[in-house]
């Protein structure tokens, strides 16, 4: 049956897609996953054909329109089939982090009181029959893995498989029914509901609508021109807003590929293995594996790493541009080629990214040194700002405006405000219908007009339009003169230099920021390895002359980016000092996550503050340490107070 | 039912046990001089899990060696599903489908997690050595056919993300198994297990605790195990036989074991005569 791309238009929800896709896709992959060791794979025909049976199946155990379905395992084809399954009865698939606790699961499965629970494995129905004499609402699981269950009490519990076969067997009486429901379902039916992780009290359940996922779909697919032939690997948590979208959203909506890793362990193996064309992964993974890239390669031979760090130089300096479409000499266009069979290529292919066409990131700031090496080897690797209640999309980078320090344009369809204070609000067709039986929340984030408060502060460039992110907007305060204050913008540019771990930045109502800065010890003390340095302590190496100019330079660096933003630059770091200890949870400096807890830290140390403002060269502290057994002790030291250098602010641009 | 009666009974867990399996009637070994084993009996059962402790030198090895049939008793007789063994080598036991570990990992070190595994297939493979040095016709079909059983294990074990990887370069608790995948990959009737547990961690103890239960439970495989750790033996097996310097002093279920006077002195350490 030839459609057309009036006909993909007109779907408004993902069961609608689905039949969309296996109609006109039907021979074309639609899911993979590796099990036994061995790639299988699944057309968007095979696939509709297991949804249907599995739909039909739950509609014969009583699934109604309007129930919540809860999904409890890693990323599966078969849990994705899960998710439309349930929609396409008109219930709404509501994933659950797999690794959360009993407790937490029962706090979710019960907020939104979920009839059918859909479980990996035993583990996972381990967990929810620990928890179910607290869920009244609960009445059926369905496993997928049945290893361990056999002894367990058949009531509740269905087998995946055995119920598709069920569903099959009535397909002639409750098949009209079932696309009956499909038929009558339209944009504004619930699509799907995630619970964002909450880091403040409980997670809240955000309820999208098919319209949002649809149609963020829709004009993201364009934006970065993905279709059917392109793939992903789904990898990230099932219940995370990003892999609905990527495995969900997008896919149905341009029908490309989902590949599902073996297990967690091997998803590298996987990534190389299926080489896909759309990749997502936040920084930290970037970075973990430019760090394991460096190691192996100090451990390789004299030649190779030659090799390969002239090949690196030359990238760095050509990859980005050719990716952004500028202009290179055809030497350095034939060096950059020469390259890339020899030293590039493989690397690529060993990191499993030779195929990747469109790469994002996002969630933190990204070191420019990481974002440079990934682009250099002729990745485009781009970065996002959004979050659940957005659908994702608020901000993406276009091909050929990509920027280590900005999180790229508004998405299409995606209108920006910036308020008084900085925080950044936005409004979009993905938009969040509402925080489930949570009017209260609903009606502090989203106001009458659809405008969402991301809770974040930034601004727009008036030159290119991108966005920047500075700061939690809680945490932006201003500073004596009024000029802006973003103690985490500057914090995170120093921390992206290896030598420092930690730092805090002050000036919130005052005149001029200062800052403590915490070594790092591995990076810092290999130097002094290297150099010849001897020390006997952390303390000693915090204090050590040259380790002082080193951090010296940094700073001086940082304040002179800093200085390039004529509304940041009242942020520069006038005085620091490094501190004699690493701030460490265990004195509750850190949350247990590893944040600064500022408030605290203030307190703490008082002493080295008034310092750092009364203009004094050194300054004596006494701190209490809390050792790991939970005795305490006190450590004593002279620090250095140091003056950085400043650079003068740039006129704001009229 | 229970054990106390000759016939098959499904157990309060939901197992089912079956008639005998093997018994061993008045073995008795000797090196040289020195008794190993003095006259021992006892019988395992379809679809226990049967274990054999006592202090250190008491004969649990030599035991299972016996069984294995890698030592052949001087006095005594082994019946194996009904019928009475004549002496054997090991890899002909190994036909019989009995597999075992080994208390000090018995792998090939240099070669990968799947080829370990898959030499557990050995005794299923069926082609000449010419047809499979090249590969060719019923080889070719035949190792697809084992490759999927040995993926099982892997999946089984959940051992997949070091499929490729020596083993001489996998910790410890992993190597352990490994060499229990390869045991399993034999499909045996019988699976002997030397030391499962030595030298690991609580939670490596834990894992491989679970897996033993998981591979009696799904398979319905009888197991004999010799372990030092009380604590698992007396939550796993169904019944223990207890030696002590190549005597039995006891043998039945967990709980009557651990009131077994005999056993108290043994572990306690009382004066032998």
């Amino acid at each position: 049956m030839p459609t057309s791309a009036a006909d993909r238009l007109a779907c408004d929800t993902v069961p609608k897609l689905l039949a969309l896709n296996a109609a006109s896709y039907g021979t074309h992959p639609a899911y993979r996953e590796k099990e036994f060791g061995i790639w299988q794979s699944w057309t968007w025909a095979e696939a509709a054909e297991e949804i249907n049976a599995l739909a039909l199946g739950l509609m014969e155990l009583g699934l109604n329109a309007g129930d919540h379905v809860a999904i409890i395992g890693r990323n599966r084809p078969y849990f994705y089939w899960a998710m439309l399954a349930a929609q396409s009865n008109g219930a709404v698939p509501v994933p659950i982090y797999h690794d959360s606790v009993a407790e937490e699961m029962a706090y979710v499965l019960d907020h939104c009181s979920a009839r059918f629970v859909f479980a990996e494995d035993q583990e996972q129905v381990d967990k929810i029959l620990e928890v179910q004499g607290r869920l009244p609402g609960l009445e059926q699981i369905i496993y997928l893995d049945g290893g361990g269950l056999r002894k367990y009490d058949r009531g509740i519990l269905h087998d995946y498989r055995e119920l598709q076969n069920q569903g099959r067997a009535r397909a002639s009486d409750l098949q009209p029914k079932l696309d009956a429901e499909i038929a009558a379902q339209n944009g504004d039916t619930t699509c799907v509901m995630l619970y964002t992780s909450g880091t403040t009290g409980r997670p809240k359940g955000v309820v999208l609508s098919s319209d949002n996922i649809v149609k963020t779909g829709k004009a993201t697919c364009d934006f970065d021109s993905l279709s059917v032939g392109d793939s992903v690997l789904a990898y990230l948590p099932m219940a995370w807003v990003g892999d609905f979208i990527f495995s969900i959203g997008q896919a149905y909506y341009a029908g490309f590929c989902v590949a599902c890793p073996e297990s967690a362990d091997t998803m590298q193996t996987d990534l190389r293995e299926v080489g896909p064309s759309y990749f997502f992964a936040p920084p930290r993974y970037f970075e973990g594996v430019l760090t394991s890239v460096m190691i192996r390669m100090e451990d390789a031979s004299k030649f190779k790493q030659r090799l390969f760090k002239r090949a690196m130089d030359h990238a760095k300096t050509v990859g980005p541009k050719l990716l952004d479409d500028e202009d290179v000499s055809f030497g350095d266009k034939l060096k950059y080629r020469l390259n890339q069979a020899l030293v590039i290529g493989p690397l690529k292919n060993t990191l499993g990214l030779t195929n990747v066409r469109v790469g994002y990131t996002a969630g933190e700031a990204i070191g420019p040194e990481i974002f440079d090496f990934y682009r250099a080897l002729g990745i485009n690797l781009k970065q996002l700002y959004g979050q659940t209640e957005a659908s994702v999309f608020i901000t993406q980078q276009p091909d050929g405006q990509v920027r280590a320090d900005t999180v790229g344009v508004a998405s299409p369809g995606v209108e920006l405000k910036i308020a008084d204070n900085g925080e950044v609000f936005y409004r979009s067709p993905g938009t969040f219908v509402e925080y489930y039986k949570n009017p209260e929340s609903t009606a502090d984030t989203k106001d009458a007009e659809g405008w969402v408060a991301t809770g974040d502060a930034g601004f727009i460039e008036e030159d290119t339009g991108h966005l920047r992110i500075i700061d939690r907007a809680k945490d932006v305060g201003k500073m004596a003169d009024g000029a802006l204050f973003a103690p985490k913008y500057v914090e995170n540019k120093l921390k992206f230099f290896p030598n420092i771990l930690e730092t805090v930045v002050f000036g919130n109502g005052r005149d001029r920021c200062t800052a403590f800065i915490n070594i790092d010890l591995t990076a810092v003390g290999n130097w002094a390895e290297r150099n010849n340095i001897a020390y006997a302590s952390y303390q000693e190496l915090a204090g050590h002359p040259d380790v002082l100019a080193t951090i010296q330079a940094h700073v001086e660096e940082v304040n002179a980016s800093v200085a390039e933003d004529p509304m940041l630059s009242g942020c520069q770091i006038h005085r620091f000092l490094v501190l004699h200890k690493q701030l460490d949870a265990d004195d509750g400096e850190l949350t247990r996550t590893q944040k600064v807890r500022r408030r605290i830290i203030e307190e703490k140390y008082q002493v080295l503050i008034d310092a750092l403002y009364d203009g004094s060269a050194e300054v004596y502290v006494e701190t209490e340490v809390t050792y790991e057994d939970g005795r305490k002790g006190s450590i004593s030291a002279t620090l250095e107070i140091r003056d950085a250098k400043v650079q003068p602010a740039k006129a704001v641009a009229a | 039912m229970s054990f106390d009666h000759a016939d098959p009974f499904t157990a309060a867990d939901g197992r089912a046990i079956g008639g005998v399996l093997m018994e061993m009637k008045n073995i008795s070994l000797r090196f040289g001089g020195v008794k190993a084993i003095t006259d021992i009996s006892f019988d395992i059962r379809e679809g226990e899990i049967r274990a054999i402790i006592g202090p250190n030198g008491a004969g649990k090895s030599s035991m299972l060696n016996v069984i294995n049939g890698f030592y052949h008793p001087q006095e005594g007789e082994i019946w194996f599903r009904g019928a009475k063994r004549a002496p054997m080598k090991p890899h002909e036991i190994a036909y019989q489908g009995i597999a075992r570990t080994f208390q000090n990992i018995a792998l090939f070190k240099g070669m990968s997690t799947l080829d370990n595994i898959m030499t557990g297939r050995l005794t299923h493979m069926k082609g000449g050595l010419v047809s499979q040095a090249l590969w060719w016709g019923k080889a070719q079909a035949e190792e697809v056919e084992n490759r999927a059983i040995v993926e099982k294990v892997i999946d089984f074990l959940e051992i997949q993300s070091i499929r490729k990887t020596p083993v001489g370069r996998l910790p410890y608790g992993l190597q352990k198994r490994v060499e229990l995948g390869r045991a399993l990959a034999a499909e045996p009737k019988l699976l002997l297990l030397d030391e499962p547990m030595a030298g690991m961690n609580v939670e490596e103890k834990e894992d491989m605790s679970r897996f033993i239960l998981d591979v009696n439970d799904e398979f319905g495989t009888t197991i004999a195990l010799i372990e030092h750790d009380m604590g698992v033996v007396m939550d796993i097996a169904d019944r223990v036989v207890v030696m002590d310097y190549g005597r039995k002093i006891g043998d039945g279920t967990p709980d009557e074991v651990r009131t077994n006077q005999a056993v108290i002195d043994a572990y306690l350490g009382v004066a032998h005569d």
